[in-house]
């Protein structure tokens, strides 16, 4: 495995099943009554949160104490955009602490890269999100917990078609998956109004329509997107009603989907406008799992990246 | 002391001895024919001599952003990269819409004394595109504007432009338009592409330009004034400029070094050393551009020499500053990507580099023939150099050239400013 995980490009069809397996083994810890192993004790894991992200920072901070590092958290919001310490100057920070790990999330795409590239800190990286570019682990989770339900927990995801539906041109998931299911040989399908699809759109990996119900019925899962609060004034759409009646996932179109179909989202939800209740609490939804799947993705990927006996240390990106 | 150049190629075309007393060229004569006991001979056999190098887009930042650049130190830079006139741009802290910022300005580049300053001057009051700046005020004071532009932003308004556009024709002033439509860019970070929607940066798309270049081109026409547009960055702009000359509109065009050679490939480092405003474009841009610059459709190579500090340069992508230094690779840029391609000569190097950008910013003393009685401004340039650029080599403040570590093609060797060295051999006289 490459050194830092910054993109879902990092990771070969190989790495990305290793994580996979390797979370899969670590899992079962979480299902113990004392939920720790000692492997990464005395390692510090710094979570450096440029942005508020409670969901994804007590993940990683649980990921990590169940290993039994140190972690740190760091809440920098707004630090840089506020002209107050820079990016480099809060890496340099931590490399003084001793950081082994740095866990960032951050509002500008790049960050994270400009982080494991530029030499200012030793330290491996993770992205926890950046920007409207990647969140690669949320997209490792997500392929978990497809496999689990839809490949035994075993391999890749061989031939199953997944629609990713929503804000395609300003998600970060949608980006990571994007890359991921097709490393692992699934065929991603963008689902949006033609507004909510980035420039370029027909060159990424997989394909896109702007038809929730031409697309549902020959999918395997469905990722519902979060629509965020901002773009609802913005002219992507007229109003979040008529959002909500063509990309919206309710009830009737459940029905329409396949019987062994998945229902994921990465949360927060907001229940009634992309998701119905009805639909979020149904059988084929996965989105509390996904949230338990998380912790042993990246139980996983610091597991792989700071102490497992896979990882080529020196071989960067 | 005269100043005697012997067996200089004059614009790549026949060697020519030149003879220089006080500020004027004296003679020109054949190669070697030229004797001259009393004067500092110079051999320039092998070197290209071009009528200094007049800038029609420099941002000096003084007053105001003294830690990024002033006249001084961007003088030195100008210098060093052939120029004999560079104009300074407007959006300084305070802006120059005043005949006082303009005058300061104008008087800080004489003091220097090392190339002609000429400010540009705003179009509107601080830049903000409400009401107009007195722009006659600023024609008639020493400074003498005829550009006027509110360069950084766009005058989006279009009845402010139309106004705009009326009101300099009655001191013969152009409008430098920076076309960009705010609401196509809100938030814009690089050239909206394929790669702007993989690396999560917002797109700045092409009709963006576009659209204000077109809509700018026919309000001119209407109104039968004069446009310029600056740093011209899409197959688009060019497609539309062609129509407009093609219609005798009195519109001309720039585009800048770092369009010329740069493409958005650059921004996957997310090194915001390639964020710049607009922003660098893709492959089928930059062969456009080279051609409309070989053929006439774009005018003239101006630098859009932006200097930041380092730490507006070295964070993160989005909050980073747009621009870039170039006073002092421009030349070699060009000369790489146009003469060593055979796309132009070096007397197409003396029209856009110095003859037409003189032309538009109606300057007498700068972009004349080199011939008896003019201007000694000479720009002489070692046509086989190839030369690593180094960023932190640099005469400017700052050091945000993106060319760090490429190598080059040609190099200025010699500037002569009113009959003087501003730089002697590679070294700048201060």
């Amino acid at each position: 495995m490459k050194k830092h995980l910054v993109s879902a490009h990092d990771l070969t069809a190989e790495d990305a099943v290793l994580v996979l397996d390797t979370a899969k083994e670590l899992a079962q810890v979480s299902d113990r009554p004392v939920k720790k192993l000692p492997t990464l004790r005395g390692r510090t894991v710094v979570n450096l949160f440029f942005e508020d992200s409670t969901r994804t920072r007590i993940s990683f901070e649980a990921a990590s104490k169940r290993l039994s590092a140190d972690v740190i958290n760091f809440s920098a919001k707004g630090s840089s955009v506020s002209k107050g310490e820079s990016l480099k100057d809060t890496a340099q920070t931590l490399q003084s602490m001793g950081a082994d790990a740095v866990v960032i999330r951050h509002g500008s795409s790049g960050a994270p890269y400009l982080l494991a590239t530029k030499n200012w800190i030793d330290a491996i990286v993770i992205n926890a999100g950046d920007g409207t570019h990647e969140h690669p682990t949320q997209a490792l989770l997500d392929a978990y917990t497809i496999r689990k339900h839809l490949k035994n927990n075993e391999g890749d995801l061989k031939g199953l078609k997944i629609a990713i539906v929503g804000d395609i041109l300003h998600s970060r998931v949608a980006r990571s998956n994007a890359i991921l299911l097709k490393t692992l040989g699934a065929t991603p399908i963008m689902v949006a109004p033609p507004t909510l699809l980035p420039v370029g759109i027909d060159s990424w990996n997989g394909e896109y329509s702007y038809d929730l119900d031409e697309v549902l019925p020959k999918v395997d899962a469905v990722m519902m997107l979060r629509v965020q609060q901002e773009r609802m004034n913005a002219a992507y759409f007229p109003t979040t009603r008529e959002y909500s009646r063509n990309f919206g996932l309710n009830a009737q179109r459940l029905k329409t989907m396949q019987k062994h179909a998945l229902v994921l989202h990465p949360g927060p939800m907001n229940r009634g406008m992309e998701i119905t209740a009805e639909v979020a609490d149904s059988t084929n939804s996965v989105v509390i799992e996904q949230v338990a799947n998380g912790v042993s993705v990246r139980m996983a990927v610091l597991y792989l990246l700071l102490g497992g006996t896979n990882n080529e240390s020196g071989e960067n990106n | 002391m005269s100043i005697l150049l012997k067996n200089g190629s004059l614009k790549g075309e026949k060697n020519v001895d030149i003879l220089i007393e006080k500020d004027l060229i004296v003679k020109v004569a054949p190669g070697n024919s030229i004797k001259d006991d009393k004067a500092e001979v110079f051999d320039l056999t092998g070197l290209i001599v071009l009528p200094g190098l007049v800038d029609l887009h420099t941002h000096l930042r003084e007053p105001g952003r003294e830690d990024a650049e002033t006249v001084a130190t961007g003088s030195a830079a100008a210098a060093r990269g052939g120029f004999t006139a560079v104009h300074a741009m407007a959006n300084t802290l305070p802006v120059a819409d005043t005949a006082g910022v303009v005058e300061q300005v104008w008087n800080l580049g004489r003091k220097v004394g090392l190339v002609d300053v000429y400010p540009v001057g705003a179009v509107t009051v601080g830049l903000k595109g409400e009401n107009l700046a007195e722009l006659s005020a600023m024609a008639e004071s020493t400074a003498r504007v005829r550009i006027f532009s509110d360069d950084g932003f766009c005058v989006s308004d279009s009845i402010l432009m139309r106004r705009a556009l009326e009101y300099v024709k009655a001191f013969d002033g152009v409008i430098a338009q920076h076309a960009q439509d705010p609401r196509l860019t809100q938030n814009a970070q690089m050239n909206e592409s394929e790669l702007s929607g993989k690396l999560g940066l917002t797109g700045w798309p092409a009709v963006a330009e576009e659209a204000i270049v077109a809509r700018d081109v026919l309000l001119t026409e209407h109104v039968k004034s004069k446009l310029h547009i600056c740093h011209a960055s899409t197959a688009g702009t060019v497609e539309i400029l062609r129509w407009a000359k093609e219609k005798k509109v009195n519109v001309t065009a720039e585009v800048t070094p770092h369009h010329l050679f740069l493409s958005e490939v650059h921004c996957q480092s997310y090194d915001a050393k390639f964020k710049v405003n607009p922003p660098l474009r893709t492959d089928k841009d930059i062969q456009e551009l080279r051609k409309a610059l070989a053929q006439g459709v774009i005018d003239v190579v101006a630098t859009d020499h932006a200097p930041h500090p380092t730490e507006d340069k070295e964070g993160e992508w989005s909050s980073s500053s747009f621009g870039m230094t170039g006073l002092e690779t421009a030349l070699s840029v060009v000369a790489t990507a146009m003469v060593e391609t055979k796309l132009m000569s070096w007397s197409d190097v003396a029209r856009v580099m110095s003859e037409k950008p003189a032309e538009i910013g109606q300057l007498s003393d700068h972009g004349r023939p080199i011939a008896e009685n003019e201007l000694a401004n000479l720009c002489i340039v070692d046509p086989k150099a190839s030369w690593k650029v180094d960023a932190h080599d640099t005469h400017s403040l700052s050091s945000n050239n993106p060319f760090h570590d490429m190598t080059l093609k040609s190099k200025v060797v010699h500037t002569i400013f009113r009959g003087k060295f501003t730089m002697k051999s590679g070294q700048v006289q201060k």
